[in-house]
């Protein structure tokens, strides 16, 4: 048996029975088997879990009811699994089993999908190189030396060794997007609203989104499709009708204006970078008939600091659950409430983590507030409508996912503000809560760049359907990083 | 001069049957612990708050009640603070856009209007509740302490007053009208004892016309009497303070309901930075014009108002109209008896005296019981009629309230119609006379005031279904005659 690349691949074999659900897992967990020892991608595979999800699908028909039908999906441990443990890759949670799925899960499984495990992240999704996670690094596939990107490194890893067919991560300032650029598959942050967010343990509840990893962009719309859509216990989900995110797949973009903005393409770009992108920009003219202008989004340069103050407030306070009161870890030697506290907190969460709390917290304090997070919020609405005032002149803006190549496992973990500008292309997307998809563009010295489109709201049917086109011409979903000859 | 400048803050639970951002139930009375618990109220990693529409329009009904001015746009904020009855670390509530501001509460103090203006109305979410084991009633003090999150996330409306109270007394006024105004609106419960009415007082003295002294808290405020009498405390406290020159430090105090004092909980420097910030999980509310009009067509007149109403139109003394407006239930009772019954003198009387004295004996509330007023006028009208008399009236109407039997049905299974068979109270009448020779010859003497003592022996052997003064006029007659 070759490679399963698809769901269709998949769901033609169970067709005509050459294939069955068990087998279809247990391929997949050959693989986890023999590259997670070298990777690291997941936290947990438990086989008796595996074993009722199977059970649980094989009770079902294959039809269109059912477009996940048997298909393998690894998920971030960020999001709550019932009865399988959800660690957010801390300490402060190791031990920790959800009484409740979370919504994309229980749509997941109504549709037939198979949860296969759970991926490691930076612990609660902070961080770019998924080196943050109580539970060891994941590595990249392409240089086990170097980072998969993060925070949903696992994630991304699962899906680009084959470890699991897709996945879900989610992504506050990037952390589907870059780990997707890092290695080579897709990942689509959905605009804030599309996807709920019931279920997945927040990190800033204002920018935090799940999305799916894929190989093929047909599978990202399907994925999509299953986890689209409102949902009444998530008062920020978007009561807006879903649209067939199949339909326009195929359909030519012939004619498509494309922002470039200047700001993404100049400055702090590495060259490596640069040089396989701007192959994309001419494949996008040249073979595809969109048009490229250049436009100008100046406050940019604000996303950052911005950014950094809203995520870290809300983070502060979305963190604070974690006392060692009701659940997860405790230091027991305590014997008054505030050490209590302290301890179990200060032993509980790594240094990423506690760096952010502080920050958060100082960022709300009484005479801080005004200056700090009340301005990040107005320049945060400024970068959005400078975002959508671009959107009155192009159908899609387009920049690099990430301005450098896969570093170095260590090269950044002693430099906050070097990992923070791994971000610098994708936060922008977030603050505004638009979507945006990162698409695997070339390689360089067998190191993968993305290319990343972003669209207005809810825009996610056109970001599918100019994606498709791109790979249609550009695939690398068929490619695996050599990890046999090891 | 010294004058007490009082504030209070009063925080009521609202009658929902749901939480505020849960579905969980909100009737945690008599609930083992943590029984009424989701992730959602027990703060869960990944749960989300889903705003109860129905406690925003309560909180509205209130401030329309009461005058305020209601915000189109409002939001919620993050209070954070840890503690361990605080699953989240942050209390979802409302700090720079509450859901009201102004308004006002008018009620009377020594039957002069007074009227105390409000700050804003906002909604917030209620805490869990901590019980702490071994010696003393405070954590720090405990062995160790158990937590029980049902009360954890029902929703709490606080209502924040101006400076405007000039006594305790007034205080404590003020806070049974706004009782007595949130059930009127079936907002809350308002029971003090239960927690569901919860207030906190803030207290300076003013020294100087306009100049306002330094301020304390008082918490652990659990009761009408208790309001009082920590206020009182308080400004005898800080007056004598002033006096002798010294100054008052602002503070939290805690009232100590044992010692009756209040003591030092904690200083300025140790007050918390709650570090708000807007909720991001609810998006901002929008209260449309159309829902303000709708709530305000179902809101019913206000105690004061119905009370000066029934002075002003029945001619009611103040305290039988302030009995009668204590529970809404029980004016509505009294108006539907009234179309039923013409005379208000005697129906206030029956209802401030014989209902009352049931209640009191009892101790329930108006709301209580079930009594329909056809048979409530009813017994009053045998009484009228002299079908029985007032005595068995009062013991129909006891019976009537314990057992729901109709009044005509107890007065005829137990014969207790008002005997009218003159040879019949003749007979009984001689028979007392007969059995009293003490008695009647200390009324022979003079002293007329016996001729109770004897009528209360012929009602004793009628049970009393005799009229009174008839049995007066036939014993008198009687006696007249062994002159």
């Amino acid at each position: 048996m070759g490679e399963l690349n698809s769901i269709k691949e998949i769901h033609d074999l169970y067709r005509k029975k050459e294939i069955t659900i068990r087998e279809v897992v247990d391929y997949f967990l050959k693989k986890i088997k023999k590259f997670d020892p070298l990777v690291h991608a997941f936290l947990k595979v438990d086989e008796d879990y595996i074993n009722r999800e199977i059970e649980r699908v094989e009770k079902l028909d294959l039809n269109d009811k059912y477009p996940l039908y048997g298909i393998p999906i690894a998920i971030k441990d960020n999001i709550l699994t019932k009865d399988l443990t959800t660690t957010c890759a801390s300490k402060i949670l190791e031990n920790f089993i959800p009484p409740y799925d979370a919504e994309v899960i229980r749509r997941l499984k109504e549709k037939g999908a198979i949860i296969i495990g759970k991926t490691n992240l930076d612990e609660f999704a902070m961080g770019s190189s998924t080196e943050n996670s109580a539970f060891g690094p994941t590595r990249n596939p392409w240089d086990l030396e170097r980072v998969p990107g993060g925070s949903s490194g696992g994630s991304a890893v699962a899906v680009a060794v084959g470890e699991s067919l897709l996945s879900l991560g989610s992504d506050t300032g990037g952390s589907i997007r870059q780990p997707a650029s890092f290695t080579g598959v897709l990942g689509l942050k959905p605009t804030y609203g599309l996807v709920s967010r019931y279920g997945l343990v927040a990190f800033a509840s204002s920018l935090d989104q799940i999305g799916p990893f894929a190989r093929k962009v047909e599978d990202l719309a399907i994925i999509l499709q299953s986890i689209a859509g409102y949902d009444p216990k998530d008062s920020t989900s978007s009561p807006n009708p879903i649209p067939n995110y199949l339909e326009l797949l195929g359909k030519s973009i012939k004619g498509w204006k494309i922002g470039v903005p200047k700001e993404m393409w100049e400055k702090g770009v590495s060259e490596e970078v640069l040089n396989v992108l701007k192959e994309s920009l001419n494949i996008l003219e040249r073979d595809l008939g969109a048009k490229l202008i250049e436009i100008s989004l100046p406050s940019m340069e604000y996303a950052l600091p911005t950014y950094y103050l809203i995520a870290t407030s809300e983070a502060s306070s979305n963190l604070a659950r974690y006392d060692g009161i009701h659940y997860g870890y405790r230091n027991k030697e305590q014997k008054d409430l505030i050490s209590l506290y302290k301890v179990s907190r200060g032993e509980g969460f790594g240094s990423e983590v506690k760096r952010r709390i502080i920050l958060g917290t100082y960022a709300l304090s009484a005479g801080y507030y005004d200056a700090y997070y009340l301005k990040a919020a107005k320049v945060r609405t400024i970068i959005r409508k400078e975002f959508e005032s671009a959107f009155k002149n192009v159908d899609i803006i387009i920049s690099p996912t990430s301005p450098i190549l896969p570093f170095k496992l260590g090269e950044k973990i002693e430099d906050p503000l070097q990992m923070y500008l791994c971000d610098i292309m994708t936060i922008p997307v977030n603050l505004a809560g638009i979507p945006a998809i990162s698409v695997p563009a070339g390689f360089k010295d067998n190191l993968p760049v993305g290319l990343q489109f972003m669209g207005p709201f809810f825009s996610e049917d056109k970001l599918l359907q100019i994606s498709y086109a791109f790979q249609k011409i550009v695939d690398f979903s068929e490619k695996y990083p050599n990890l046999e000859m090891r | 001069m010294y004058i007490p400048v009082i504030g209070l803050e009063v925080h009521a639970q609202l009658l929902t049957k749901s939480k505020m951002f849960c579905s969980c139930s909100t009737d945690h009375e008599n609930a083992p612990p943590n029984t009424l618990v989701c992730p959602v109220c027990m703060g869960m990693p990944g749960v989300l708050p889903v705003v109860n529409k129905k406690a925003v329009e309560l909180v509205i009904r209130t401030a329309l009640a009461l005058n305020c001015e209601i915000s189109g746009f409002s939001k919620f904020d993050r209070k954070n603070y840890f503690y361990p009855d605080l699953p989240k670390g942050y209390q979802i509530s409302q700090y720079d856009l509450p859901l009201a501001k102004g308004g006002y509460v008018e009620f009377e103090v020594d039957g002069e209007i007074k009227r105390v203006r409000l700050k804003r109305i906002h909604l917030e979410e209620d805490t869990g509740k901590l019980l702490h084991m071994g010696e003393g009633d405070r954590l720090a003090e405990a062995e160790y302490s158990l937590v029980d999150l049902n009360r954890c996330g029902i929703p709490l409306m606080e209502l924040v007053t101006e400076p405007d109270i000039r006594s305790a007394k007034e205080a404590r006024l003020f806070l049974q009208e706004l009782r007595t105004i949130l059930r009127y609106l079936e907002v809350s419960s308002g029971d003090m004892e239960k927690g569901s009415l919860r207030c906190d007082a803030n207290i300076s003295i003013m020294t100087e016309d306009g100049v306002f002294g330094t301020r304390t808290e008082i918490k652990n405020v659990n009761s009408f009497y208790s309001l009082e009498k920590a206020l009182e405390y308080e400004i005898e406290r800080q007056i004598n303070l002033l006096k002798e020159g010294k100054e008052v430090i602002q503070e939290t105090r805690h009232w100590d309901e044992k010692k009756q004092i209040t003591v030092t909980l904690r200083g300025k420097e140790e007050a918390e930075d709650y570090r708000y910030f807007p909720e991001p999980d609810i998006p901002p509310l929008i209260i449309p014009k159309e829902l303000l009009e709708e709530i305000k067509k179902t809101i019913p007149p206000l105690p004061l108002q119905r009370k000066l109403y029934l002075q002003k139109n029945y001619s009611l003394t103040s305290k039988e109209a302030e009995i009668i407006t204590s529970e809404k239930e029980l004016c509505d009772f009294f108006d539907k008896c009234l179309e039923l019954y013409k005379n208000v003198k005697n129906l206030s009387n029956w209802i401030t005296v014989e209902l009352m004295s049931y209640l009191n004996d009892q101790k329930l509330n108006f709301k209580d019981l079930k009594i329909e007023p056809k048979d409530f006028v009813r017994i009053i009208e045998m009484v009228d009629k002299n079908e029985i008399t007032r005595p068995v009236g009062k013991e129909i109407l006891r019976k009537y309230l314990d057992t729901n039997e109709s009044p005509e049905k107890i007065v005829e299974r137990e014969g207790l119609k008002t005997v009218s068979d003159l040879e019949f109270l003749k007979d009984v009448v001689k028979k007392v006379i007969d059995g009293n020779e003490k008695a009647v010859s200390d009324y022979m003497k003079g002293k007329k005031n016996v001729i109770n003592f004897l009528v209360g022996q012929v009602m004793k052997e009628t049970k009393g279904r005799a009229s009174l003064d008839l049995v007066k006029s036939l014993l008198e007659e009687e006696l007249d005659k062994m002159k």
